[in-house]
This record gives structure tokens, C-alpha cells and sequence, in this order.
């Protein structure tokens, strides 16, 4: 049962696709987008990706579409060209499609057991986990320990994009001419004179808060971890921004702070790193930080999936206000 | 017998649950105007939500799943009200007229 | 039943080529960085799909559970970095449209092209 409502999500996913690429109108493609992460994060939870899905549905339903309507509004609405060399491009995508398709009959079969991919390291990673690193979750053993050096890299990543978007956004466009912040246009006031989603708004943004601390210590023992807990936490108070302006915003969280926040999570995992050699190990061992190595594991964990909220929590801030408070032509 | 009265009720409400669903969409495709369609759909987000999550609890018993799915139940009640009126008021911004659509300019034709 | 399971490889491969073809024949920027955003999805899908285990349940090991069937960790992990690194370049990109739509007044690439070129 559970296979033909993924296949019925899966159709729904095509025509979302479609949808997405035929429209004119950016801002419906964006929401399409939105619909279309959703639908791909049920189906991720579906094939037994519980990780993946509360990621996906973070990141690519909440933050992705709140980026991507920003650029809009600095932007423009509309396509005002939609295609050129139709025929061209139908004809080279229909003949790579044939050749994927050619390859997708070699594929192995879907769900078996004894597929290459389920041999020599996931079993090695499913039978080691509680004997080395002992917590539940074997996808944040697995991301957070054995294959720590990877995670590392991508904090990397997000921190140098976090950098990119600042460099490119922060600087005043027109240079001399930019107003005093109390001159601000309308566009700074949010929904301030909205009553009810000001207040709904005041009153999640707490529990929205509270689920994001939850999930980023909950990691272990259950779906979660640093990147959904950084969504999380960057969603709260995208909302707040939405709600109450972007000025209020940057008085609440002012932008030091989140510089702060970007570079001291990059730090902190480069440093837990770094003590694993100064403690007399290799680098990123964890098991040298405690008294056992069990507990070391549990320590190194922790600490490094703190390094990656916070990163990746001031980077999709910092994106954020990078994109709303450029002013519009 | 607890728990063949417990599952048919579940089942009602689940099976009451998808009706509204399906009621909601139906609506959503076949109103004439956008503010209809949105009144339309919020019947998916309240009655449907409602019945639904009931069902699923009830299923579960009283376990730390219910008080989950209590909570989850309570923050969709806040929040998709909330998201309507939204959108709604952006639309009124946008400019959209909330008059009755099509369907009513042939009503008074003929 | 082999149908079933290759239903999941087709749908990937026309995803991929969906977002393939919003990449390569769009015009706009904003919707070539939508386009690109389907393409990496639809590798994702690809993933996911095949660290599923027929009778598996996720990988999360419980004490109690006897002779459990998981599904496997390791695509999931390269997953999870694949997506937030998809947000930050998707991130970058939109900044350099931005950027773009400044300096040039358009975001079509044969407008850009066109001005580019005098």
C-alpha cells in the first residue's frame, strides 16, 4: 500500500515539474517550487529517510522559497522571453533521456537487499555504530564520526557561500545616496499593521525556537541534527523579519552577532578537530576528548553538531537580511 | 470489543477526514473566484486536518505519539487560518476583486 | 513488480531532464536557477531510492528490536550534505542575479548578451 502512494506521490512530482518549467509567472513557479519540496520530502520519508526529509522540507520548503521570493522582489516578476531554440534544446534533452533511460534497465532492482550498495561499508556502519559511538541515530554517527571529515567540508561550504552573499549584497547600491534607516520606504514595515498575523506570528515564534533547540540536541536519538536545527532556528526569525520588519529584526539579532555565529560554528568544528590532534590523536578523532572513548564519541558529537547549527543559522540569517534590506531600483 | 469500537470509530473518522479532503479540493478547482477557492480549501486545513489527526489518535492510544499528535493538531489549527488570512489580504493588496466571478454574470444572463 | 521499481528510475530520469531543459532552453536567469534546483533534486531522489531495503525500517537502531532490517545510512548522509550545499549555491546564485539585474537592468540572457556585446 504504502508503494502505490509513492508512486502517486512520484506522478504528482512530475506534473509539479512541468508545471514549474511551463509557467511565465516566476512567482507561481517559486510556490510550485515550494509544493514540489514538500512532495518530495514525504517521499523521502516514505523510503525510509527520515533525516533527509526533515531536511528537505526545512531547507528546500521553508528557506529555499523565502530566498528565491526575495530575489524576486529585487527582480522581476515576469519572464518576458520564455524559450529560445525550442527545438534545439527538446532534441538534446530527448536524446540524453534515452540514454539515462538506457541505463536505468541496469539499474538494481528497487529495495533489494542485495543490491551493491547495501554491501561492504553500511553493514560495517550499521553493526559498528553502537559498539564505537553508541547512540541510536546511525545517520548522525555516520555523518557526525566516521565520516566527520565530510561534514567538516560542508560547513566549509555553507560558511564561504554565507561569505559570497555578503560580498556581493552588502554594500549600499548607488553608493553616496542611501537614506538614513528612519527614512526607510513602506517595504520596511513588514505586516506591522496586519493584527492577526502579528500576533499568531509573536506567539510561534517561541515554540518554532524551542523545536529547533529540540531537534539540534535530539540528533542522537532520533531524526534530527545540526542542519535542520539551523534551519529552524534561521525560519523563526525569518518569520519575526516577515512580521515585524527587517529593522526590529537586526535590533533583535544585530548582524555582529551572526557573523559571530557563522564563524565561531566553522570554528568550533575545525577546533574539536585540531584538539583531537593536540590530545595526541588523529585529527577529527573524537575518541581522545573524554575519559572513554564511548563518552569522547558522545562529547565530539555534540560539540560538533553545535558548530554546525550555529553556522549554518548565521549564514541563512545573514543571506536573508542580505536580500531584504538591499533596496529596490 | 474495546478495540473493535476503537478502530471503527478510527476508521469513521479517517474515512470523514478524506471526504472533507476531497470536498475541499473539489472546491478548489471548481469556484469561480480565488477568495471562494481559498474559503474552499480551508476546509481541508480544519475539518479534514480535525478528523484525521482524531482518527490517527485514536489509533494510537495514549501513548507520547497522542500528545504529539495533539500538539501538532493545535499548531495546524493556529497557523492555517492564519496563513489564509494571509494570503487573502495579499490578494485584496495585489488587487484582485472579491466579486463573484463567472458563475454569477451567467446566473443573471439567463 | 519489476515495473514498480523502475517506475522510481523513470521518474528520476524525467525529473532530471525536466530540470535539464529549464536549464538549457529558459531564458531567464532566476528560472535557469529554478531548473537547476529540480536537476538536483531529482539526484537526490536517485539516492534515496537506492538505499531503500525491501521490509526495512530507518536506520535508527532502538534496544529491544529483534533482528531488525535497516535501510542503509550511507546514501543518506551524502544526501543531507548534498542538500544544504544545493541551498548555498542556490543562494550565491540568486545573489549574482541580483547583481546582474543592477548592473545590466535585465535578467534575460539574450538582453545581456546583447548589451555585452556593444
Amino acid at each position: 500500500m504504502t508503494i502505490v502512494f509513492g508512486i502517486f506521490l512520484l506522478t504528482l512530482l512530475v506534473i509539479t515539474a512541468l508545471g514549474i518549467v511551463h509557467t511565465r509567472n516566476l512567482f507561481v513557479a517559486v510556490m510550485l517550487l515550494g509544493i514540489f519540496s514538500l512532495l518530495i520530502a514525504l517521499n523521502f520519508f516514505i523510503l525510509d529517510a527520515a533525516d533527509v526529509a526533515l531536511t528537505e522540507a526545512a531547507v528546500g520548503a521553508g528557506i529555499s522559497t523565502v530566498l528565491f521570493l526575495g530575489a524576486l522582489a529585487l527582480t522581476s516578476e515576469r519572464e518576458r522571453l520564455g524559450t529560445r531554440h525550442r527545438w534545439l534544446s527538446l532534441a538534446v534533452v530527448a536524446s540524453a533521456t534515452l540514454v539515462v533511460l538506457y541505463a536505468t534497465f541496469d539499474k538494481p532492482r528497487f529495495g533489494d537487499p542485495n543490491a551493491p550498495v547495501h554491501q561492504h561499508v553500511a553493514p560495517w556502519y550499521l553493526e559498528k555504530t553502537p559498539e564505537y559511538v553508541d547512540i541510536p541515530n546511525v545517520v548522525t554517527a555516520v555523518l557526525g564520526s566516521f565520516r566527520g571529515y565530510d561534514t567538516l567540508g560542508e560547513v566549509f561550504v555553507v560558511f564561504t557561500a554565507g561569505i559570497g552573499v555578503l560580498f556581493l549584497l552588502s554594500s549600499r547600491r548607488g553608493g553616496a545616496n542611501h537614506r538614513p534607516p528612519g527614512e526607510r520606504d513602506a517595504s520596511g514595515i513588514g505586516l506591522r499593521e496586519h493584527v492577526i498575523p502579528r500576533v499568531v506570528g509573536r506567539l510561534l515564534v517561541p515554540f518554532i525556537l524551542l523545536f529547533g533547540l529540540y531537534v539540534q540536541f535530539h540528533g542522537e536519538y532520533g531524526p534530527g541534527g545540526g542542519f535542520q536545527a539551523g534551519a529552524l532556528i534561521a525560519a523563526a526569525f525569518i518569520l519575526y523579519a516577515l512580521i515585524e520588519g527587517e529593522d526590529r529584526t537586526l535590533a533583535a539579532v544585530p548582524q555582529r552577532w551572526l557573523n559571530a555565529l557563522m564563524v565561531g560554528g566553522a570554528l568550533l568544528y575545525g577546533g574539536v578537530g585540531l584538539a583531537g590532534i593536540v590530545l595526541g590523536s588523529n585529527f577529527l578523532d573524537y575518541s581522545v576528548l573524554g575519559a572513554d572513548p564511548v563518552a569522547g564519541q558522545h562529547l565530539g558529537i555534540i560539540l560538533i553538531e553545535a558548530g554546525v547549527g550555529m553556522t549554518v543559522t548565521g549564514t541563512l540569517l545573514s543571506i536573508f537580511h542580505a536580500f531584504a534590506a538591499r533596496d529596490r531600483a | 470489543m474495546m478495540d473493535l469500537i476503537l478502530d471503527v470509530v478510527s476508521w469513521a473518522l479517517l474515512s470523514a477526514g478524506g471526504v472533507f479532503v476531497l470536498i475541499g479540493g473539489i472546491g478548489a478547482l471548481r469556484m469561480p473566484n480565488l477568495y471562494t477557492r481559498m474559503h474552499a480549501a480551508s476546509v481541508t486545513d480544519t475539518m479534514g486536518a480535525v478528523l484525521v489527526l482524531t482518527g490517527v489518535m485514536l489509533q494510537a492510544g495514549l501513548s507520547l505519539a497522542t500528545i504529539k499528535l495533539a500538539a501538532i493538531l493545535l499548531f495546524l489549527l493556529i497557523t492555517s487560518p492564519t496563513a489564509s488570512y494571509a494570503l487573502a489580504s495579499a490578494a485584496l493588496l495585489a488587487g484582485i476583486k472579491p466579486d463573484a466571478g463567472h458563475a454569477a454574470d451567467e446566473a443573471t444572463d439567463s | 513488480m519489476e515495473l514498480l521499481g523502475l517506475y522510481h528510475y523513470w521518474v528520476f530520469v524525467v525529473l532530471l531532464m525536466i530540470g535539464f531543459y529549464a536549464v538549457v532552453a529558459k531564458v531567464n536567469l532566476i528560472k535557469k536557477l529554478i531548473g537547476l534546483s529540480l536537476f538536483q533534486s531529482a539526484v537526490f531522489l536517485l539516492y534515496i531510492t537506492m538505499s531503500k531495503v525491501s521490509g526495512g525500517t530507518a536506520p535508527i537502531v532502538l534496544p529491544g528490536m529483534v533482528d531488525p532490517l535497516y535501510s542503509n545510512p550511507l546514501p543518506q548522509v551524502l544526501i543531507l550534505t548534498a542538500i544544504v550545499v544545493g541551498i548555498s549555491t542556490t543562494a550565491l546564485g540568486l545573489g549574482i542575479v541580483v547583481r546582474i539585474k543592477e548592473e545590466y537592468g535585465t535578467t534575460e540572457e539574450h538582453e545581456i548578451q546583447e548589451i555585452d556585446r556593444r
